[in-house]
């Protein structure tokens, strides 16, 4: 922890009381202790998760930022970082627990796979980047994106933290404790539920566009 | 370098049935499939084929084909015996399967039928493997074609040498990578339980009453997402109690498509892809993929190179059975601090790979013919340094902190017994088949590279269970560091590639089957070329998935939490059980 971390810039602390007393507002005490302590979900889907373990080990020591408790229960954890390739078999898991995670919670996309698809996303299995169903707050290029990428990464969640208020978070509002996101289920090709009419139109215009192949053959 | 060219002659042995694959690169035996069961007996039970390693399907689409091609190797040693079955390519298409002469061939097969569609007759238990049950058709079919199809081959017209280039997402009617018939409509789509041939796979859930109490079996689902797993694996146990009486691995969750891509690319695209596989393991993977390739265009190494490949393969081997050590601690209980010292260790291992090739991880190191770029003398010192001085130290260390550690012993002692006889039927590989006292090791066996030049000792024991997997790995890093050692000692001046590099190359029509001892077990890359630019087949053999075939059995009669060791002591790797 910085000293005078907490303190607003505008008030002066007498000397005697200096690094004893803090004067601060409500915001800032709120965001200093949640960004502080930024508790990860243990849940690595393919090659990045070795480099957010080693992110973790020794050399480049995650538990310097805070965010060193990797909790295996998504109901424990703040931030979720999507560590690889997501595929449709695993997207619905992926989904279901986000959906498990309790307010505030965060969506760091580690890598290029995570991002956007990267190397396999031309895949049939592949689903091109987690943003197609989770809101991501920060993603981290690479192929594995390196430690330092990572805690760069997660620096940059703080500081998107640091910047939130109390009274206007939307867990605090009125309504739903949390996000939902409808879960998308297997069908013969991977189905979102929020899409289920542009997936019928766009059948329905393949459907005619064949029809009307065959009438001109 | 290795031959796959046998002396054992099939077609004379099996006069009339049994004819010579005359194809020009093709090498092995055609096998009519009616007399394929009664060939295959024969052949492990008189000649010595015990080991059936890889299994897997190859559509000739413009011949109206459909092959499977097997390769067999005596647990003894020896090269490869090449055996292909054809079929008329016209659904249903079917097969006989040879799971009742090698069980290892289960989940290779039920691969074939997930991607190919050949339907396996007297397959226990034939259900989709890497997709899922409902997934619209069978993708590797070369008339298959992917929502994000652009061409055939790569290059790409869009991409090259034009460069206009535009999200795939605005070329597909879904704007996703999904594909639908034309007039799906998902609202009246029934769905089906994607899970229910699993559950009626498992042994029947029954109720017993004994003693007057009512006791349920009940189904346990470990993952996709749990600490223990190693990634996205799920197992499905019945219980009875802690005890396992049926257990069923469910892979797919990391099935990146790996294959249908690597079909598309050209040859030299595909190394990068090889590094993503064994993630632990990129310097050791594409040197099964070099072998395959350099089989087809008759490429020599230099003398250099074959050096480098050995010291880069041995160090990658030191560095994942240390990781294999840490992970092992963490899901006996002892949370991190062993993993943390064997990061210590990978990580200045990393050091020297992130120096050499310039990415710590995924290192896209080798090409045909040799590496892409040589180790300065800098590197090499470091290399010395660890070889010589530090990781003999450390391994010294971790032998004497952690081996025989009372609760370590108890938790590993006799827990996961598989017989030498059930090893080498599933088809398993590396330690875990070394454990069970069959000394069989490809550096040794049937020698790749240069490893035929160096003093080394095959590390063997005799008990079968988790705590000899343990320690024959253990052993093999000492052996490691022996190969290392004079390696380093004798590694010649010179190039390091053979030819001028060049990005795209044409291959030679024929098949080669490249295969290497992966710190996992064995991996081999069945590579088929049609004379082109890609390839026209590009199957992996990876150990992770061939040695899982053998999880049930180890796990059946242990308590469930020794599954998780089990599991870990399997060594498996996401990326490549899943590709």
């Amino acid at each position: 922890m910085m000293e005078n971390e907490l303190n607003l810039p505008e008030f002066n602390i007498p000397e005697e009381l200096d690094g004893k007393v803090a004067i601060t507002n409500l915001d800032r005490l709120y965001n200093f202790g949640r960004r502080s302590s930024l508790w990860p979900m243990m849940f690595g889907l393919a090659c990045c998760a070795i480099e957010m373990i080693a992110a973790q080990a020794g050399r480049y020591d995650m538990a310097r930022f805070g965010m060193e408790v990797m909790r295996p229960s998504p109901r424990q954890a703040d931030v979720m970082i999507v560590a690889g390739t997501v595929t449709k078999k695993m997207v619905p898991a992926i989904v279901r627990l986000y959906n498990q995670m309790a307010e505030p919670k965060y969506v760091v996309a580690m890598g290029a796979c995570a991002s956007g698809g990267g190397p396999f996303k031309e895949g049939y299995n592949v689903v091109a980047g987690i943003d197609k169903f989770l809101p991501v707050d920060v993603y981290i290029p690479g192929c594995p994106p390196t430690p330092q990428a990572l805690v760069k990464g997660m620096i940059r969640l703080q500081e998107k933290i640091d910047q939130q208020s109390i009274s206007k978070v939307r867990w605090y509002k009125k309504g739903a404790d949390s996000v939902e996101i409808a879960i998308p289920f297997l069908g013969p090709d991977l189905i979102d539920p929020r899409r289920i009419q542009d997936i019928k139109e766009a059948a329905n215009e393949l459907a005619t566009v064949n029809t009307a192949e065959e009438g001109a053959a | 370098m290795e031959t796959t060219t046998t002396t054992f002659e099939l077609d004379k042995t099996f006069p009339g049935i049994v004819m010579a694959d005359t194809r020009s690169g093709y090498e092995g035996y055609l096998i009519p499939s009616d007399q394929l069961l009664k060939v295959c007996a024969d052949l492990k039970n008189k000649h010595g084929y015990d080991l059936l390693s890889s299994v897997t399907g190859v559509d000739y689409l413009s011949e109206g084909k459909m092959e499977v091609v097997y390769h067999a190797f005596k647990s003894s040693g020896g090269p490869a015996l090449v055996f292909k079955c054809q079929i008329e390519r016209v659904d249903p298409m079917e097969m006989p399967s040879v799971t009742s002469i090698w069980p290892g061939a289960d989940f290779q097969e039920r691969e074939i039928w997930d991607l190919y569609g050949i339907k396996f007759t007297g397959h226990p238990d034939l259900r989709r493997i890497l997709m899922w049950e409902g997934f619209e058709g069978h993708p590797m079919r070369k008339d298959w074609k992917e929502a994000f199809y652009e061409e055939e081959k790569k290059p790409l017209k869009s991409r090259w040498p034009q460069g206009n280039h535009k999200y795939a997402e605005t070329k597909t009617p879904y704007g996703d990578n999904v594909r639908f018939d034309a007039g799906f409509d998902p609202e009246k789509w029934v769905p089906t339980d994607p899970e229910e041939a699993l559950y009626t796979a498992l042994k029947k859930f029954k109720t017993e009453v004994k003693d007057g109490i009512q006791t349920d079996h009940i189904i346990v689902n470990m993952g996709p997402q749990h600490p223990s797993t190693h990634g996205v694996f799920r197992a499905v146990a019945l219980l009875n109690g802690e005890e396992i009486l049926s257990l069923k691995p469910v892979l797919g969750y990391l099935h990146r498509n790996h294959e249908k891509i690597g079909e598309r690319n050209t040859y030299i695209q595909n190394i990068p892809y090889t590094d993503r596989l064994d993630y632990f393991n990129s310097m050791y993977n594409a040197w099964a993929y070099s072998l395959a390739v350099e089989k087809l265009l008759g490429l020599e190494v230099p003398e250099r190179a074959e050096y480098i490949r050995v010291i880069m393969g041995e160090l990658s081997r030191i560095q994942n059975h240390l990781i294999l050590f840490g992970m092992l601690w963490n899901d006996l209980g002892a949370y991190f601090t062993p993993a943390l010292y064997a990061f210590e260790e990978r990580e200045l291992i990393l050091d020297i790979f992130e120096s050499v090739s310039g990415s710590r991880m995924m290192c896209n190191y080798h090409r045909f013919g040799g590496v892409v770029r040589d180790v300065n003398p800098m590197n090499m010192q470091k290399i010395k340094d660890l070889a010589f001085d530090r990781l003999p130290r450390k391994v010294e260390e971790f032998d004497k902190l952690l081996s025989e550690n009372e609760i370590f012993v108890s938790r590993m002692k006799g827990v996961g017994y598989l017989s030498p006889e059930d090893a080498i039927g599933y088809s398993v590989t590396g330690p875990t088949l070394r454990a069970a006292g069959i000394p069989y090791d490809i550096r040794r066996v049937n020698p790749y590279g240069i490893y035929d030049r160096f003093d080394f000792d095959i590390p063997v024991r005799h008990n079968s269970d988790l705590l000899d997997r343990y320690l024959v790995r253990v052993e093999e890093i000492r052996q490691s560091i022996r190969i290392l050692q004079q390696a380093l000692n004798t590694i010649p001046e010179g190039p390091i590639i053979t030819g001028k590099p060049s990005y795209q190359i044409k291959v030679p029509a024929g098949e080669a089957y490249g295969r290497i001892e992966h710190p996992k077990g064995e991996l081999g890359f069945y590579v088929v070329s049609d004379g082109s630019a890609n390839p026209y087949r590009y199957h992996i053999r990876t150990p992770s998935f061939v040695n899982i075939t053998s999880l049930e059995k180890m796990c059946v009669g242990t308590k469930i939490a020794d599954f998780v060791t089990i599991l870990g002591m399997i060594d498996i790797v996401l990326g490549e059980l899943d590709r």
